[in-house]
């Protein structure tokens, strides 16, 4: 985990599910093989219907067209994020694409533990409903330590909840080197 | 020694404590990994990548692989995924793999880990597949989690778990014949909301609950992810244990709650005031009594899934359904090949319940997810552009069964079959004598 996480901002609903992140038609491409795994950058987020991609205007795709990656780094979001399916593929999908960080009110908490355990993202609570406060394209920039978000665009402040127990995981990359210095994979 | 709920204690024995408390952060030792066909590639790529090629699953006794998803589809990288399944079965010589285009093919693995005897109580049981939660059923602890986890369970045995404060849903009262657990647990969901029981286990609980079937128990617990939960647990008593037993020989320990055990919160229901609901499209929590939809066109009926697919469904919508035709497409795709297999055997009034869906023009499908999850274009039952379902399954986000531009209602076996022979959404009290 970074100690700090800047990039662009990209503003969704509340409750996007896995169906959206990664509709379930595009996991059959392998998680490892180079060409197969960039289709994940490519269609993260496109099931979100078309007017709530990138709010509040709409109709911002996360991954233009016929790329790979995205251009916005970190994600904001409402309640309940990543609810739905067990997919790994949906963290994955949204690291594929170049995202860092996600700050949302609630998540689901089988993504909240696939982005910690595999290192994917970094999945940060607020208090605070931010998709009203950011907006897509605005700079902001995430204090993982301090568990803080500064808006560079509109120079406003938000404090996150901090990270707790999930810090150690996140530190130490994912649950595979956590799991090896609590010695538990004695390799 | 404060007193504990039911999850806590099956917890706290296999981190080799005493007690939890909620909020713990614990180490356990997991009696069964299950995983399918989507989600069972990519654990055994990151298994092989933190424990080398030549690593060895930690007990191959305890992992039990059961693809059902993708299936009957000419899709090829679904196709790859059995394939995967199938080398690493071999490699590992894995006793419980149930190979696709066998005799041993099950289908859904929720519905086959309870059939093949995987589901005991006072275990610990994790899956690939967030509806792993429906063995609680049986008073275990049974959660889903992602590729990483598994692989870590793969390779050690162990996972870490945040001990989950526990919600508590007591039914009492005799439930009318119009009424399914799948009232019931939409009835929970629509009260709570789809992140009402977020990090939560919800415990099932009353002289209604212990009434019902194993079958039925499944719906319950099936669906308490659909509220965001953890688990969803029901103690387990006699039903629970001759369905084991007529299943398994494996040991187990039941596990039942402190008198003063302390709840997060208790929600009591009266079960012979309730009415036969419907989750309206988009969202599993967004209830409605079916009067209110009642006469909404629809373009597709679909019986099948882990929720909605178990024989006791079937039966259920047969004897609706029996001797009459229905007006609208009607899938009916059973959740496991014992399923497929006693509905050619189980006889309502002389007629097999197979027989009975064939006669009234339903479209008969093979053991499988189906179009639960929507699936590669070619799968049996997909919803496509535009159209209205109503389902017995779990989800009914934009998308879930297909098209992004269909509608789908959820509803128990009942009013899908009252619906099916209207063309439009219909209240089983009307047709139910
Ligand atoms: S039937 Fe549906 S909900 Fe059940 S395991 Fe299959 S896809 Fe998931």
């Amino acid at each position: 985990m970074k100690d700090v996480i800047r990039g662009l901002a990209y503003v969704v609903g509340d409750a996007i599910d896995t169906d959206q992140i990664i509709p379930a038609a595009h996991l059959v491409y392998s998680l490892t093989v180079p060409e197969e795994r960039r289709m994940y950058g490519r269609y993260a987020l496109s099931g979100v219907p078309a007017d709530q991609q990138g709010l509040p205007q709409g109709g911002v795709p996360f991954t233009p067209e016929d790329a790979f990656e995205s251009e916005y780094k970190v994600i904001i979001s409402g309640s309940n994020f990543g609810c739905g399916s067990s997919r790994e593929h949906a963290p994955f999908a949204l690291a594929e694409a170049g995202c860092e960080a996600v700050v949302a009110e609630s998540y689901a908490r089988i993504f909240y533990r696939n982005s910690v355990d595999g290192g994917f993202v970094v999945p940060f609570e607020t208090r605070v409903r931010l998709i009203d406060r950011i907006e897509t394209g605005h700079e902001v920039e995430i204090d993982t330590a301090r568990s803080t978000l500064h808006n560079h665009t509109t120079g406003e402040d938000f404090l996150l909840n901090p990270l707790g127990d999930v810090a150690d995981i996140l530190k130490a990359g994912n649950v595979f080197e956590y799991a090896r210095q609590q010695g538990l994979i004695i390799t | 020694m404060a007193p504990q709920t039911i999850t806590e204690k099956i917890l706290a024995a296999h981190a080799g404590r005493e007690r939890v408390t909620p909020g713990d952060n614990i180490w356990v030792n997991v009696d069964i990994l299950m995983t399918h066909d989507v989600c069972g590639p990519p654990p055994i790529d990151i298994f092989k990548r933190e424990f080398g090629d030549k690593a060895k699953v930690w007990d191959s006794d305890k992992l039990v692989i059961l693809p059902d998803h993708y299936i009957f589809t000419e899709d090829p990288h679904a196709r790859r995924n059995i394939e995967l399944l199938r080398a690493f079965a071999h490699e590992h010589d894995l006793p419980h793999y149930y190979d696709v285009g066998t005799s041993r093919y099950k289908g859904v693995c929720h519905v086959a880990l309870a059939e093949e005897g995987f589901n005991r109580p006072g275990n610990v049981l994790f899956g690939t597949d967030s509806h792993t939660c429906t063995s609680g059923a049986f008073g275990l602890f049974s959660t889903g989690v992602g590729n990483t986890d598994a692989a870590l369970i793969m390779g050690t045995g162990k996972i870490w778990v945040k001990v989950p404060e526990t919600m508590r849903f007591v039914f009492e009262g005799d439930l009318p014949p119009y009424l399914m657990a799948k009232d019931l647990i939409l009835a929970v969901i629509g009260e709570i909301g789809t992140d009402g029981g977020t990090y939560r286990t919800l415990e099932f609980d009353g002289g209604a609950v212990y009434d019902l079937s194993m079958q039925e128990r499944m719906t319950l617990t099936n669906m308490a992810i659909e509220a965001g939960g953890k688990n969803g647990i029901i103690a387990p008593d006699q039903v629970t244990f001759d369905f084991v037993r007529a299943r398994t020989d494996a040991p187990f320990q039941a596990v039942y709650r402190d008198a003063d055990a302390k709840f997060h919160s208790e929600y009591v229901f009266d079960v012979t005031e309730m009415v036969p609901v419907v989750a309206k499209p988009h969202s599993p929590d967004n209830k409605a009594p079916v009067t209110e939809v009642v006469g909404t066109r629809l373009d597709k009926c679909y019986i099948g899934s882990c929720t909605g697919g178990k024989l006791e469904d079937f039966e259920a919508a047969a004897r609706v359904i029996k001797g009459q035709e229905v007006k609208v497409a009607t899938y009916v795709v059973p959740a496991s090949t014992e399923v497929e297999r006693r509905m050619k055997e189980v006889t309502i009034d002389g007629q097999t319940i197979w027989d009975i869906f064939v006669s009234a023009g339903c479209m008969m499908g093979h053991a499988s997810c189906g179009a639960c999850l929507g699936g590669p274009i070619d799968t049996f039952g997909r919803a496509v552009g535009t159209e209205v379902v109503i389902s017995t399954t779990n989800r009914n986000f934009p998308g879930r069964m297909g098209s992004k531009m269909s509608a789908v209602y959820l509803a128990s076996p009942l009013t899908v079959a009252a619906s099916a022979l209207n063309g439009v959404i219909t209240d089983p009290r009307e047709v139910l004598v």
